[in-house]
């Protein structure tokens, strides 16, 4: 069979029906456009992968994670990460210690209690809070916040893990509350009409049987919290001080992703390398997030 | 009709980018590549050579570190470095010229009352040895270290004048010159750093040694903190026709003014 034989047979079903030709296009583009989202995520493990592990491999794993002094410039360099670790961990707890009550409370109050004129202006409010960019967030902590923490409490300098808790705080808060707030109105009426009917007041029936029936959609709110903490990196830069320090409340800290972020630009050698490490932590530091997210909703669904 | 304009509002979009990319590709052009800190320098010449001969000069602002290796891998024509090349740069086969030195500014908040330091006190204020400024004649109230980013030019030249290479106990750590003048402005007990072309009335400079920083006092020496602007090229190769006259253009007198405008300090 030649070649023209060959484009006959294949093309034969579309003369006969051209329609079809053009459903097949599409679905060849679709998933062409599919396969790119595929392929970033690839490309971007497999290079942070290539380019993170031989400088975990030159200084050890055990000496780059565990390793408490991080000083890339000096004429002999120390490359320990545990302090950026426990700061991003840190951080990102206070964050969603702060963060995640007032989140959950106010996706309560406004599912069940608000009335729709102002739960309509507060939801606006929320969203125009996801809206601003982090060097915003950036720009008003360390205008208004940093020196208002040095006021406050006495320190030398508001330039703090404290500071970035707020701020992380506050940027989490969108998520937080716009998840639970869907997860609260998901569940059905009947729930709350049975347990109001039993004689329970409608506070009792919100925390005793609402929120626990949207419970997996909290935890989902709670995790994406998490998730967007962690991988913050423009505001907190510009409100924790960026000093390598262990954290404690009133340092001077770095987190992980300022680590990165803030070296980059004029790293070079063994430096880099190991910039690319520590990225290659936060990655898999953000990979357990996204792998409990799916644990949480894959339960849900049995349930 | 909404749809015609906005298809017509795109389709210029598209056109105008088209346009400004051929018309950079058909110009001759100089690459430089490098130190933050000599960015008004560099873009000021730039935007006068362009003017004169039509020839476009980028500037990439990587930092000093990646200047040289720029120059290195001939990924520019010219590195910028705002420190001396080290030894073993120069072995590598790379030739730094200085075309303008750069003081380094000690800023203090405007409320702070202490306006003489001495370079020893700069340097013991900064590794820890003194914690308060009543102990350089200020008030009783804990020092507040602003600093650059490790890597940075302007980091980099600080700590090699002041002698306190990887021993400095930063407060907080920015990663530019901008951060820094806001940290120090927003904290009455800040001390920090700054390219003197970045400082102006707004916030307060000491006095180094009872020396003034200013054009001056930077070329004549007395002022002490102090570091070169350089270009690095290679030495063995010769520079493409547009870079070299763009090269000798920086290290004319007809400079000298363009520099000074910028806040560096010509040495022609």
């Amino acid at each position: 069979m030649n070649l023209n034989e060959r484009m006959n047979v294949l093309f034969s079903g579309y003369k006969a029906n051209p329609k079809r030709l053009v459903e097949d296009l599409i679905h060849f583009i679709f998933l062409i456009l599919g396969l790119i989202t595929v392929g970033c995520v690839l490309i971007i493990t497999v290079y942070l992968i290539i380019s993170g592990l031989p400088a975990i491999i030159e200084i050890g794993p055990l000496e780059f994670l565990f390793g408490t002094k991080w000083a890339s410039t000096a004429s002999e360099p120390s490359y320990g990460i545990l302090a950026f670790i426990l700061t991003s961990i840190y951080g990102t707890s206070g964050a969603i210690i702060i963060g995640v009550p007032i989140g959950f409370f106010v996706a309560v109050y406004l599912a069940k209690m608000a009335n729709k004129r102002f739960k309509d202006a507060m939801k606006l409010c929320v969203g125009v809070l996801a809206g601003i960019p982090s060097v915003i967030y950036g720009l008003v902590g360390m205008t208004v916040l940093v020196p208002a923490i040095r006021l406050i409490f006495n320190v030398p300098d508001g330039a703090s893990l404290f500071a970035a808790i707020i701020v992380l705080a506050v940027m989490i808060l969108p998520s937080v509350i716009n998840v639970s707030l869907s997860a609260l109105e998901a569940v059905p009426h009947e729930y709350e009409e049975a347990s109001l009917s039993l004689g329970a007041t409608s506070t009792e029936t919100y925390f005793r049987v609402t929120v626990p029936a949207a419970k997996s959609g909290i935890f989902t709110a709670i995790v994406l919290g998490i998730g967007r903490a962690i991988g913050e990196a423009m505001a907190i830069m510009m409100v924790a001080g960026n000093v390598a320090n262990m954290p404690g409340l009133f340092k001077s800290v770095r987190f992980l992703t300022t680590a990165v972020a803030s070296e980059m630009s004029y790293s070079s050698g063994l430096q880099r390398q190991a910039l690319f490490s520590i990225a290659l932590v936060l990655f898999f530091f953000i990979m357990l997030i996204n792998a409990a997210l799916n644990f949480i909703k894959t339960r849900s669904q049995k349930i | 009709m909404k749809k015609i304009l906005v298809t017509m509002l795109v389709a210029l979009c598209a056109v105008s980018l088209f346009a400004a990319g051929a018309k950079e590709a058909s110009n001759q052009s100089v690459s430089t590549d490098g130190s933050t800190s000599m960015e008004s320098v560099v873009l000021s010449l730039a935007e006068v050579f362009e003017e004169n001969t039509g020839i476009v000069v980028t500037y990439n602002p990587t930092g000093s570190g990646s200047g040289i290796t720029a120059a290195q891998e001939g990924r520019a024509d010219i590195g910028l470095s705002s420190r001396s090349l080290k030894d073993e740069e120069v072995a590598s086969g790379l030739k730094g010229t200085t075309v303008a030195l750069d003081g380094i500014a000690i800023i203090v908040n405007n409320e702070n009352p202490v306006s003489d330091l001495s370079v020893e006190q700069i340097a013991a204020l900064y590794t820890g040895e003194l914690t308060s400024w009543a102990e350089v004649g200020g008030a009783d109230a804990p020092v507040v270290l602003i600093g650059r980013e490790a890597g940075s030019g302007t980091r980099d030249g600080f700590e090699s004048i002041t002698g306190t290479e990887d021993v400095c106990k930063y407060n907080q750590e920015l990663t530019s010159t901008g951060a820094v003048i806001t940290a120090v402005l927003s904290n009455p007990n800040a001390i920090g750093y700054a390219s003197l072309s970045a400082v102006d009335d707004t916030i307060k400079t000491v006095l180094v040694d009872g020396v003034a920083p200013s054009e001056e006092t930077v070329l004549s020496g007395e002022y002490q903190i102090q570091r070169p602007f350089v270009f690095v090229t290679k030495a063995d190769a010769e520079l493409s026709e547009a870079a070299q006259q763009f090269f000798d253009f920086a290290l004319s007198t007809d400079a000298s003014d363009i520099i000074a405008d910028a806040g560096a300090v010509p040495l022609v």
